[in-house]
């Protein structure tokens, strides 16, 4: 839905306004959750096994409790009902019954007077543990069918698996000219958001319970809270703060959320947590590691003739988003280069870790690296040059893939010419000179997913307006600021729309008492869903002003227009009345003024079992250009430069799609040079920001950002995604550059130092694996092409 | 048992009981109820607790109290001048520089020790000055632009006092 508006004639859409919620930012006022607190407040700490894997033979809490100022104390009984953010995967328990799945899954919680009481209680916790054996690994849990960390799942320790099999890869394989088996490995990463998650609860004498929490994901946590606690929803209230980042890290319903709220409902007191940096690396929820293995045929012009894509994650112990990230690992190889026969392979492996879930680009960053690795392969064994061949083939708009993913806008092409020319890729990729070098990448991301967690008919995303008699307008909606600027993308929007000023737009989110639902800061979806329904409720209130608006003027609604808080005639600007004037005016007329918006994604073409993930009202698309410098004596790895182009429609506010843009870009190249979540007997072996290496701003090489806005009729003014994208092309631009530097392929990331430094000493040609772990695959469900489509327009 | 501190804050002196074992973070942030200073990590390796210390950074989750008594401690609520924000904050309001804004106030405070040094720095200068200081938004690149912006209008106020 793009809002009828030429570009020229805007006001507030397109230009680099500050957010909304900055300056409190800058000035240290931002209320996060561990920054709030309440009389009589009590505080918890939850403890947590020692033991990856383990039964509970006892659990005693009577010495905690008969510590003075100790209030409460529970354990699994006190919590019992499992909960997950899947509704196929119902398999957390806030505090652990009986089974041990990873080392820090927490037995017990107490509420003390301090927290440091609260620490020295736990202590006191008597716990005996039956010691299991940890499967630490995707190859050790499938060889212990036997012993099982979870009973559901298709067999043994397989969580899910996806086979699907889109027309006939035999077919598209009998018609290559050149076919390449490939195999990748993508090593596991977490967010490392700067703020440790808090919760606090509230429980009153009425019976109402309130949760402030750092979460992404106010309405999943809604359900989770009043399923386990067993209280009616409509006497649940969740306030999600402004989150210290989140990229996922922060849209599972966690156990502490619970643990406090069923404290605060024992005490009579209100409740916090705030987990240590140790404890946020338990909960997890980051980037799975995959193993992949790829056989793509391609033509003599490196046209793809066939896809045969298997991965293999390694999930953590619990389901989390699971299910949708092994499907997400097979779903968006098809919407960048035409493949006309896919079949896809996934399964995903419950081990004795952390478990994982869904970080930035949600279980396409890793396919993506094997899918832009092999290409450069492919394009050397071809002949061809890696921007030539990628050029050459590209997904026109308009397409629905074989998969069924309907693609309507893409500027992948104008990315690609537009880095290449940017870096000077073609002048310098293969003279570069022993040592240094560069290398090109490409990605597609989702817009927001087209199908909700919980099916079911209603909005994904609602808004409210009201105006006040003063001629302020206040904008109600579900959606979490995550740092990414939802906030301010609504109160632009209903600037732009109203013609008030930013500041004339109050803005209320993420409280489910007050707010409609918005599903949640994930997927890269708030700005189109929001947006669209920030666009429906403001036109509506729009309308009602304007008409009462034509009285005054003495002209049609369609002759006036709305800016600087006026509403004048478009063909005479100097006959207005105020903003105010108007409210009042209509408000006599109408009574109370509101509006509400709500937004859908449309229709997908898909109807197999599996085609809920990965369609999207748009798609997003990158292009990456990296230049490298290895010294060749110590391995070193320094990245001169990155160049990136984003087609992200429309930019609502170019300033923060460019921070969006800048953002992914060095997290990227964090999971391809460095970042990683490693185990060591069974326990995480670096649970500290210090031991878990990132690029710190030393570190930063500088980025050329190009921004390529094609105007998609879904999105919001034609707005497109931008927070997750921009991350996907970086780990596979920093492998083709080392190739192109010194020879060597690297088929898994991180790449580090000592990686090329052992592959240099060595005189290795690659460094990878050589193959996947072994899976029984199931017959794939066979998918019929879609229909012959019309001819798309040439772009 | 409680020690009883006298901290000078942001320019006012306080009186707070605390452990003594008590971190400088802790107390500023439950006591004080100075909660625009952040944690982390609480041991160190962030950079999100920073504040300063007779005009040097310090990270408060190492530092206790007791050491911090008869000196200055600015805190990022301490930098603005009544309502007008500190360049530095009006910067990276306008830049973008705070994404999710919970590394800012460290990373402002440590900026503003650097200004305070070295009116004119390059961005390596900037990179390393804030080295120590963790953000997982923005990779640190709208923070380089907003130190150089408030570090060039610093410098211009300077010139006009002088050319008053």
């Amino acid at each position: 839905m793009s809002a009828g508006k030429p570009r020229a004639l805007r006001n507030v859409v397109g230009q680099p306004l500050p957010k909304v919620d900055a300056m409190a930012k800058c000035l240290g006022q931002t209320q996060f959750a561990d920054d709030l607190a309440l009389p009589r407040m009590l505080h918890a700490k939850m403890l947590r096994s020692p033991h990856p894997h383990a039964r509970i033979r006892r659990i005693d809490v009577r010495p905690a409790l008969a510590m003075e100022g100790v209030i409460a104390a529970i354990t699994g009984k006190d919590v019992s009902i499992p909960y997950g953010i899947l509704p196929v995967s119902q398999d957390e328990e806030a505090l652990v019954l009986e089974h041990v799945r990873y080392a820090g899954d927490p037995v017990a919680c107490v509420a003390a007077v301090t927290e440091e009481l609260a620490e020295a209680a736990c202590e006191r916790i008597v716990v005996e543990y039956e010691v299991l054996e940890p499967l630490m690994t995707v190859e050790e849990a499938l060889a212990r069918g036997d012993l099982r960390i979870h009973d559901y799942g298709p067999e043994g320790n397989i969580h899910k698996m996806a086979c699907l099999e889109f027309g006939s890869v035999d077919a598209g394989f009998a018609e290559a000219d050149h076919i390449r088996e490939d195999v990748f490995f993508y090593e596991g990463n977490t967010h490392l958001c700067l703020e440790q998650h808090a919760s606090l609860a509230r429980y009153e004498s009425d019976g109402k319970l309130t949760l402030w929490s750092s979460t992404q994901t106010p309405h999943y946590v809604h359900r989770a809270l009043a399923k386990v606690l067993e209280l009616p929803p409509s006497q649940v209230r969740i306030i999600a703060c402004p989150n210290g980042g989140g990229f996922g890290g922060k849209s599972d319903p966690f156990n502490h959320e619970i643990c406090v709220a069923k404290l605060a409902m024992l005490a009579g007191r209100p409740v916090k947590i705030a987990l240590t940096r140790e404890e946020v690396f338990y909960c997890h929820r980051g980037r799975h590691p995959v193993s992949m293995w790829i056989k793509t045929g391609f033509k003599a012009d490196g046209a793809i003739t066939a896809m045969h894509f298997r991965s293999v994650l390694d999930g953590g112990a619990y389901g989390s988003y699971g299910v949708a990230s092994t499907y997400y690992t097979g779903a968006l190889q098809t919407v960048t280069y035409p493949i006309p026969h896919y079949k896809f392979e996934g399964v995903r492996v419950f081990t004795n870790k952390p478990p994982c879930g869904p970080k930035r680009g949600h279980g396409t960053p890793q396919p993506r690296f094997a899918v832009e690795c092999q290409l450069d392969m492919a394009a050397k064994d071809l002949g061809l040059s890696p921007v030539d061949m990628r050029l050459a083939h590209l997904v026109p708009e308009n397409t629905v893939t074989c998969n069924y993913l309907r693609v309507r806008t893409t500027g992948l092409r104008e990315c690609i010419e537009r880095v290449v020319a940017a870096s000077g890729f073609r002048e310098k990729h293969g003279r570069l000179g022993r040592g240094r070098g560069i290398g090109l990448a490409c990605s597609s991301y989702l817009s927001g997913a087209g199908l909700p967690i919980y099916w079911n008919n209603m909005p994904h995303s609602g808004v409210q307006l009201k105006i006040d008699r003063g001629g302020g307008v206040a904008v109600f909606c579900g959606s979490t600021d995550i740092g990414q600027g939802s906030d301010s993308v609504l109160a632009y929007i209903v600037a732009e729309i109203l013609g008030v000023r930013v500041r004339d737009v109050a803005v209320f989110t993420a409280d489910t008492d007050l707010t409609p639902v918005d599903l949640g800061s994930y997927s890269s979806r708030v700005t189109l869903m929001t947006g669209n329904a920030t666009i429906e409720a403001a036109t509506a209130l729009r309308d009602k002003l304007l008409l009462v608006a034509s009285e005054t003027l003495g002209a049609l609604p369609a002759g006036l227009d709305m800016k600087d808080n006026r509403v004048f005639r478009r063909d005479d600007p100097s006959r207005y009345v105020s903003f105010v004037e108007v409210a009042n005016l209509a408000e006599a007329r109408f009574g109370t003024l509101g509006a509400v918006g709500s937004y859908k994604p449309p229709k997908s073409p898909g109807k197999h079992r599996g085609a809920g993930v990965g369609p999207s009202p748009a798609y997003s698309y990158q292009a990456c250009v990296l230049e490298v410098e290895v010294d060749l004596d110590t391995g070193w790895p320094t990245v001169e430069h990155i160049w990136i182009a984003h087609d992200g429609g429309t930019a609502i506010n170019p300033l923060l799609v460019i921070g969006q843009v800048e953002g992914s870009v060095y997290m990227g190249l964090g999971e391809a040079m460095m970042e990683e979540m490693a185990y060591r007997n069974g326990v995480h072996k670096i649970p500290s920001m210090l031991d878990y290496k990132s690029h710190t701003a030393p570190d930063m090489p500088p980025v050329t950002t190009i921004l390529v806005e094609t105007e998609d009729p879904n999105g919001p003014y034609g707005a497109k995604e931008c927070g997750q994208g921009p991350l996907l092309p970086v780990p596979p631009a920093y492998t083709n550059a080392l190739y192109d530097a010194i020879g060597v392929r690297f088929d898994q990331v991180p790449v580090g130092p000592d990686l090329i430094l052992l592959a240099l000493q060595k005189k290795v040609l690659r460094v990878g694996p050589t193959r996947i772990p072994e899976v029984g695959w199931h017959a794939p469900l066979q998918v019929e092409l879609p229909a012959a489509q019309p001819t798309p327009e040439l772009v | 048992m409680k020690h009883l501190f006298r901290l000078n804050v942001n320019g006012e002196t306080h009186e707070v009981a605390a452990d003594v074992h008590h971190t400088l973070l802790e107390v500023l942030r439950e006591e004080l109820r100075l909660t625009g200073t952040k944690h982390g990590c609480e041991v160190g390796e962030c950079g999100a607790c920073c504040v300063l210390v007779d005009g040097e950074p310090v990270l408060s989750c190492l530092a206790l109290p007791i050491e911090c008594e008869g000196k200055a401690i600015t805190t990022v609520e301490g930098m603005a001048a009544g309502a007008a924000p500190h360049p530095l904050q009006q910067a990276f309001y306008e830049l973008g520089a705070a994404q999710c804004g919970y590394c800012t106030p460290g990373i402002l405070l440590t900026a503003q020790a650097l200004l305070a040094q070295e009116p004119a720095p390059t961005r390596e200068r900037i990179a390393c000055a804030i080295g120590g200081n963790i953000c997982r938004c923005t990779g640190y690149l709208k923070i380089f632009e907003a130190i150089e912006l408030a570090a060039d209008r610093m410098r211009r106020a300077v010139a006009d006092t002088v050319t008053l």
